[in-house]
């Protein structure tokens, strides 16, 4: 079968690097990603499925894996060769329609008892995601023994599998999974409606962020530091009370919050700044109670640092890396920062995360955030789309499989 | 005036740090200021002559006395435009003023300057305008100071008007036994009552005639009679006098001989220009082209007018105002007749809010909607609907000590919304009260949070009144935020008007430097 295959090679993974570096996404061209003729991955026991993907997303974490930017925290997670694509929408073979949760958690990897986060249905922060019976692999999509959804075939046990609502697109439903990402981050702001909430970035993941801290939360002032000018009125249309340039944000935080401003009252002798671009950053005397960073990068932890308050929280959405952040804000004003990765059950009742991500995709119509779809044979183009979404006016890039040939046959 | 015909050369227009020449369609009016009148030969026998023969008053040696509490309050950097050069008239006028205190025994007194919410001036510009030997004489002691509109412990308030504007003032000035203002009167909406109503009052006070309404019911604020922001003034200054404050008021007036050389050819007439002017405008301008935007401003900033004194008058504020008034329309009042389509207008590197500073987007609104567009008597230059063309590049640039609110403003007020109501009735309280604007500016050199509201409300009639504006050569992104539209090319924006006035429109240009009135009949 056609797939999008990731090799273990180290010389394509430097080009990559080089080339990504250079343009982001451009490591398609050169990288450890191939289109290839692959044998569909094989059933590795029981209470597994067959699926065949309709819509797969390019997330920003296989951007960097294409561009061979990725954690070396990684390494030991995946195994290769492996086929990406964790966001998907597909066909079983009995006709159902399914979203795949793709944690490769302790129930998928038939370990019993499951670890303690299992057992508690916190399937993210499994301890055993290198063991069982599957090759290493956090997810579907960095596992050799799944296979992913930039494919016309992957296998996924029962228990990752969400049967969509017929009323809902592919295009909505693609969007559930990066949805329960976002929506797992706007849980842990863990702030009232009082609170004014900062959500940094306005991608995929910031938008769907935005929306479910309107749901779920429903702040007082949610500001958002969007760089496009799309993501600037999505982000209104989704719930946000304030948009900002990136380079303005700290001035509409500080004025969202009545802070106080340190290092701005100089002399006349000060040179004059440009606020579109180059306006010194502000440093705030307050701030903002909780950041959710849907960025991860370490200009976005900076500024997340810069605009929470003294006490306040960050909550990291985006994929990090490795980052240099000068640490001194959240040591000295004893700042939170928290992880949000992938998914499970949220605080309450039988609340799980992707049924939540499902009403919030629904509810708040995320299916339109999907921009661009592609074949696998255009992975370049795709790739390279996605890379720069906001710039070219777009949100999320995926492959379209419906029409692959081949797909009927398998 | 001048008739644009086939002969006439190209118009100079103001382009902030620069000058354009432009080619204006034949039939074109173009109107110029008059001639400056004659200075007066003796400046300081002139002041010293007014303080001691003002006009329905007593002279001011009559009103000093030991004991007394003296405040002389004086107009701040934003007066006059360019700042004149050493010694600025306030110079001559207080160290004149100080003078009889200290023949009449006077041993309190302060200088204030009354800057209301403006900046704070530096010791630099105090030193400009008061000159060294007053300043060394008052400011180590602390007698010659900035007011400061948000300190609580320094205001009194006298009251209300019969229209419940309250009047909040100077406490040291509400308090003294005698306030002499000095003013320098560079446009007609200077002076008079505004000296102290405005200049030495608190956002409580001004509130209630910077706003939309006000600005809106002036037409212009240039001309007193039809000016509700001159009758609000007038109220204050009445319930000021009932309150016992009495006032020494001291105008000023100057010519409009506005720049020096080797500037001077910009106040003239083209067809006019000598060889030498020529020369002069063709090397100033290849040397502006090659030098950075930042040295650019540095030098039009350092030029110093060698505007000079056509009077003086002293005595009660209204009296001395008419006579100022009167001078100043012998100096700017020009004729015009009839309204254009279309007005156009070159937009120099300074307006009364940056001196020595940044004129950034809303500023270049503010002079061009507020200042310019308002500098007329009966009817605007332009029709109702008619569409202003301004040239100005318009950078997205501000000045972060001077104008921190303004970069709020710009950047989070005016990407929602350019409507003067919605932003007064949004915004303007949160910014007003701004912690840390207050701040700035009663320790640093910040305009008051609120400003860039006024400067906005100060365009307010024009935006009410015009089908259009149009700015030749300004940043795109920073224009378009304004509310306006960005045209390459003065032939570009005068297609674009055609949309909106139609196909051979009447065109006026107004030409300035220098300042003036126009009465348009």
């Amino acid at each position: 079968m056609k797939a999008l295959q990731v090799e273990r090679s180290l010389p394509r993974f430097a080009a990559a690097r080089v080339a990504g570096a250079l343009a982001p996404g451009r490591g398609a061209r050169v990288g450890p990603l191939r289109l290839a003729e692959i044998d569909p991955p094989s059933l590795p026991g029981p209470g597994w499925q067959r699926v065949r993907p309709r819509l797969a997303g390019i997330c920003g974490s296989d951007l960097a894996t294409v561009d061979g930017h990725a954690s070396p925290w990684f390494e030991p997670l995946v195994s290769f060769p492996f086929v990406p694509g964790h966001e998907v929408v597909g066909d079983l073979d009995d006709g159902h329609r399914v979203v795949v949760e793709p944690v490769l958690g302790c129930a998928v990897r038939a370990i019993d008892p499951p670890c303690p986060a299992c057992a508690e249905g916190d399937l993210g922060r499994c301890r055993n995601v290198a063991f069982g019976h599957l090759q290493p692999g956090l997810q579907t999509g960095y596992c050799t023994d799944t296979g992913g959804g930039w494919s016309l075939a992957l296998v996924a046990h029962e228990s990752q599998l969400h049967e969509v609502p017929e009323a809902m697109s592919d295009e909505a439903a693609v969007m559930v999974e990066p949805a329960a990402c976002a929506l797992r981050g706007a849980l842990k702001a863990g702030t009232g409606r009082d609170g004014v909430l900062v959500v940094i970035g306005a991608g995929t993941l910031g938008l769907c962020a935005v929306a479910a801290l309107r749901r779920h939360v429903a702040p007082a002032r949610l500001l958002v530091g969007a760089k496009h000018p799309e993501q600037r009125r999505l982000a209104r249309d989704l719930g946000a009370t304030d948009v900002a340039a990136p380079s303005a944000l700290a001035r509409a935080v500080r004025r969202a919050t009545g802070s106080l401003a340190l290092g701005r009252s100089g002399d006349d002798a000060s040179p004059p700044a440009r606020s579109g671009g180059t306006t010194p950053a502000l440093q705030l005397t307050d701030g903002a109670d909780v950041v959710v960073d849907c960025v991860g990068s370490a200009e976005s932890l900076a500024q997340g640092l810069g605009v929470v308050r003294p006490g306040g929280r960050i909550v990291l959405v985006g994929m990090p890396g490795s980052l240099t952040v000068d640490l001194t804000p959240l040591w000295q004003r004893e700042v939170e920062l928290v992880g949000a990765y992938a998914y499970g059950y949220e605080p309450g009742p039988d609340r799980r995360t992707f049924d939540l991500a499902f009403e919030l995709v629904a509810e708040a119509d995320l299916g339109r955030l999907v921009s661009a779809t592609y074949p696998l044979h255009r992975h370049a183009a795709a790739l390279a789309h996605a890379a720069e979404a906001g710039a070219r006016g777009a949100v999320k890039v995926a492959f379209d499989l419906r029409g692959e040939k081949g797909r009927d046959r398998l | 005036m001048l008739e644009v015909d086939r002969s006439t050369p190209p118009t100079l227009f103001m382009h902030g740090n620069g000058f354009r020449l432009e080619e204006l369609p034949v039939g074109s009016r173009v109107v110029y200021g008059p001639e400056p009148l004659p200075v007066l030969r003796d400046i300081d026998g002139a002041i010293r002559h007014a303080l001691l023969h003002p006009v329905d008053s007593d002279p001011l040696p009559a009103l000093l006395r030991p004991g007394m509490r003296l405040t002389i309050a004086f107009d701040d950097i934003s007066l006059p435009l360019p700042p004149m050069r050493r010694p600025d008239v306030r110079q001559r006028v207080i160290e004149a003023v100080l003078d009889l205190a200290a023949e009449a025994g006077v041993d309190d007194v302060h200088l204030i300057a009354a800057l209301a919410l403006h900046r704070r001036m530096t010791e630099a510009e105090l030193r400009h305008a008061v000159g060294d030997r007053v300043y060394d004489a008052f400011a180590p002691r602390g007698l010659l100071y900035n007011f400061d509109a948000e300190d609580p412990d320094a205001l009194a308030f006298l009251g209300e008007t019969d229209q419940g504007e309250e009047v909040e003032i100077s406490k040291r000035a509400a308090e003294s036994d005698l306030l002499v203002y000095v003013n320098i009167n560079l446009v007609a909406m200077d002076g008079g009552h505004k000296s102290t109503a405005t200049g030495l009052a608190s956002y409580r006070s001004l509130r209630h005639h910077h706003n939309v309404r006000t600005m809106q019911h002036s037409r212009s604020f240039m001309d007193q009679h039809r000016s509700e922001l001159h009758s609000s003034n007038w109220r204050m200054g009445d319930v000021i006098r009932r309150s016992g404050v009495k006032i020494f008021q001291i105008e000023t007036t100057l010519n409009n001989d506005t720049f020096p050389k080797p500037f001077d050819f910009l106040q003239k007439r083209e067809w006019e220009w000598s060889r030498r002017d020529r020369s002069a405008y063709l090397a100033s301008s290849k040397a502006l082209a090659r030098t950075p935007d930042r040295l650019r401003r540095a030098v039009f900033q350092s030029v110093l007018a060698p505007h000079n004194l056509t009077g003086v008058n002293a005595g009660e504020v209204e009296a001395v105002h008419t006579l100022t008034t009167a001078k100043v329309m012998e100096q700017q009042l020009v004729h015009v007749e009839g309204q254009a389509d279309v007005l156009t207008m070159g937009l120099p590197y300074i307006s009364p809010y940056n001196v020595n500073s940044v004129m950034n987007p809303i500023l270049v609104m503010c002079l061009g909607l507020g200042y310019f567009f308002n500098l007329y008597r009966g009817r605007p230059l332009v029709r109702e609907g008619g569409v202003l063309i301004m040239s100005h590049p318009t950078p997205w640039e501000f000045h972060p000590v001077h104008h921190p609110s303004y970069i709020d403003f710009f950047e989070e007020v005016l990407a929602e919304t350019t409507d003067p109501l919605e932003i007064e009735k949004t915004y303007e309280q949160s910014f007003a009260e701004d912690e840390w604007y207050r701040h700035l500016y009663r320790t640093s050199y910040a305009y008051h949070g609120v400003h860039p509201f006024y400067m906005w409300y100060w365009g307010a009639h024009a935006l009410q009144h015009l089908g259009g504006v149009i700015v030749v050569g300004g940043d795109a992104r920073a224009v378009r935020r304004l509310g306006f539209k960005p045209a390459t090319t003065l032939r570009d924006a005068l297609e674009m008007a055609s949309d909106v006035v139609g196909p051979h429109p009447s065109l006026t240009h107004f030409h300035s430097p220098p300042l003036m009135l126009t009465e348009v009949t």
